[in-house]
């Protein structure tokens, strides 16, 4: 199947565009891979997943480019980088801390690949043991642990969640043919499109936060000379590379969780069991690799729930879902036995596409260092022509147009205010299926505690009660942290 | 006393100035939403409960507006950062590219994909502030590279320009397939 010269090139194309893409701050895999969503519609599944894949794994190897060259993350999730990487410029090392950073993202993305290779037989035996109430539970732990991962940002995270959830519902119900807040308008009969929307989050707002930020070019230093020196230095560090990859790969297939959770948990182990914890923050190597192995582990992890389940973990999974429906390749627990060479061939391109990247990543790093000068609002102006491709071309529809421009300011005034924007998409994905699934589990089900009489239900209950204990108690913990403080205030003002 | 205090020390945070303005406005929309939940949705006689229309709207309003109101109370113990009008301003600004967008799709069918394209590039650059011969032709290539890609290599769903029939025999085939 990845022998066919159309897949290679789809290959090619994602794994290449997703490290330019990924370079450019103020863009992103989510904007890229929403612009070119319905482009792969017709395309066929394997061709349209590759492309995608290929940028979803190769974002964050171009994104440590500018997060260590000018302090700027390409990708949210490279943020971390800057820490370490960019101090290492400053003192002259931005050769030493580039390499390093494709060498981590290396170890880091194969390290992923390789788990969910040698996870598949597994898979193939517990993916079918999920009926109904198991997907129901599993959807249901994944909104938990998407608006609890926002830590300080849970009610947010919530309320924004909760709004995704809403906007599945509105339109015909598929069962009893009512009309859900349609308001007479026949253009809401068919519901909202999850497409239209990730369009309006995603890119839209990104072109209108570019336009109206003010002007800047960046211009990073210049790099010359041999990138592979890296993977020596990676192998004298080859424990926090391994255990942070490990990291990555058990957040990334926990739904909702993610990278940013992974690269915290690594860079706090990497630090506390570094033999120079003080460099942290101010250049250290082993920050550097903690940062980008653990985040490049999780586009493979991410998959695992996806294709055994069916259930997107974030927002690029959840575009990616959409390109599985629209081919009628339903992933979930009869993947794994009917479409056994499509999920192989799914491996195999990622382990291809790491390959092609850190190959293309020691050839055309210095022209990459161009693409960063590209100034905002100009970025603004491509970034709203390509939008407009994305979303006219799905059904050559204005009123797609209105809705995609709606939520592109509403997309802008969250990022504005720092508030997240994945829980809106999760909750419309995981809300459809969570309606589906209570739907065909109630029909068999007496009483309440019917639902989790099966194992497999029961731990996912049991994993959903300890989410929800652990927040409770690091709540407590961090409240009564802060109140001798808040005591001592109080009686100096004398308000007790 | 001690326990108001403790309540507000539990949702203070960080805001960000208009933090406030986008918690009163969703939460007053979640509010609006769910008031009309009776004329809006329907309950159909003998479905069970977790099968009725009105289930999972009610569900996810009732928690949009029950997390709402705690991010509204929230943001109103927070400290304030100043410049919330200011901030609300420059949400208002985006939607005039809100508008620049929705012109483009409204010319496509008429000029072509390739003619709205490009005027939309030049005139963009131009608004953005840009006013250099390079800003001006870089954002022409532009709009010729996303158009070949897009339309003449991987054939886009897009509509050819009503004004492509004025053209000549030869030239209009070429415009009506690839631009």
């Amino acid at each position: 199947m990845l022998m066919r010269w159309d897949v290679l090139l789809a290959l090619l194309v994602g794994s290449v565009g997703g490290v330019v893409i990924g370079a450019i701050p103020g863009v992103g895999p989510a904007v890229a891979i929403a612009i070119l969503l319905p482009a792969t519609f017709s395309l066929q599944p394997i061709v349209g997943l590759t492309m995608l894949l290929g940028i979803y794994g190769s974002s964050m190897y171009g994104g440590a480019l500018p997060a260590v060259l000018i302090n700027t993350p390409g990708t949210a999730v490279n943020a971390l980088t800057t820490y370490d990487g960019y101090p290492m410029t400053r003192r002259g090392e931005a050769r030493r801390a580039v390499s390093l950073a494709y060498a981590a993202s290396f170890w880091g993305g194969m390290f992923g690949i390789l788990c969910l290779i040698f996870l598949s037989p597994v898979l193939a035996i517990v993916a079918p043991m999920f009926g109904s109430r198991e997907i129901f539970l599993a959807a249901l732990l994944g909104i938990i642990l998407v608006i609890l991962a926002h830590r300080g940002q849970v009610m947010a995270a919530g309320m924004l969640a909760m709004f995704g959830i809403f906007l599945q519902t509105v339109g015909l119900d598929p069962v009893t043919y009512t009309q859900r807040y349609t308001f007479g308008a026949t253009w809401l009969s068919s519901g909202i499109n999850l497409i239209v929307v990730v369009l309006g989050l995603f890119a839209l707002s990104q072109a209108f936060l570019l336009l109206v930020d003010k002007d800047d070019s960046p211009h990073p230093q210049s790099l010359d000379g041999d990138l592979t020196m890296g993977f020596k230095e990676l192998f004298r560090h080859k424990r926090v590379a391994t255990v942070s990859s490990g990291f990555g790969v058990l957040m990334g297939m926990i739904p909702g969780v993610g990278e940013f959770t992974a690269q915290f948990l690594s860079y706090t182990y990497a630090q506390k069991t570094s033999k120079n914890p003080e460099l942290f923050g101010k250049g250290s190597p082993e920050g550097l690799i903690a940062s980008e192995a653990s985040n490049n582990a999780v586009p493979a992890a991410a998959m695992i729930p996806l294709l055994a389940l069916g259930i997107p973990g974030e927002a690029l999974t959840a575009m990616m879902l959409s390109v599985f429906y629209v081919h009628n390749v339903i992933p979930g627990p009869q993947l794994f036995q009917q479409h056994l060479d499509f999920i192989y061939a799914l491996y195999l391109s990622l382990i291809l596409l790491n390959l092609i990247v850190i190959v293309f990543l020691m050839v055309a790093t210095k022209p990459l260092t161009y693409i960063i000068r590209v100034p905002t609002r100009f970025l603004g102006m491509i970034v709203l022509v390509l939008s407009f491709v994305g979303v006219y071309s799905l059904r050559n529809s204005i009123t797609d147009c209105m809705v995609a421009a709606a939520f592109g300011v509403l997309g802008l005034v969250l990022k504005r205010l720092n508030l997240p924007i994945v829980p809106i998409i999760l909750g419309m994905v995981l809300g459809g299926i969570m309606e589906v699934k209570l739907r065909s589990a109630m029909a068999r089900v007496k009483t309440p505690l019917d639902m989790i009489d099966r194992p497999i239900a029961f731990l996912i209950f049991l994993s959903i009660l300890f989410v929800i204990g652990l927040h409770v108690r690091t709540l407590v913990r961090e409240h009564r942290a802060r109140l001798p403080e808040l005591d001592h205030d109080m009686h100096d003002t004398q308000q007790r | 006393m001690t326990y108001i205090w403790t309540l507000q020390a539990l949702f203070r945070r960080y805001r960000r100035p208009g933090d406030i303005v986008f918690a009163w406005i969703f939460f007053l929309s979640a509010l609006l939403l769910l008031s009309r939940i009776g004329s809006q949705t329907q309950v159909v006689d003998g479905n069970k409960l977790f099968a009725q229309p009105r289930f999972w709207p009610a569900i996810s309003l009732s928690g949009m507006a029950f997390f709402a109101g705690l991010h509204l109370f929230g943001s109103a113990v927070s400290e304030r950062i100043p410049g919330r009008w200011r901030e609300v301003t420059i949400w208002l600004q985006s939607i005039e590219y809100a508008f620049w967008f929705l012109a483009y799709a409204i010319a496509v069918p008429w000029l072509g994909y390739l003619p709205s394209t490009l005027l939309l590039a030049l005139l963009l650059v131009l608004r953005s502030g840009y006013r250099s011969g390079l800003a001006l032709s870089g954002a022409g290539l532009v709009a010729l590279v996303v158009v070949v890609i897009f339309k003449s290599f991987l054939h886009v769903k897009l509509p050819s320009g009503a004004v492509y029939e004025l053209l000549p025999d030869g030239l209009r085939q070429i415009m009506l397939t690839y631009f």
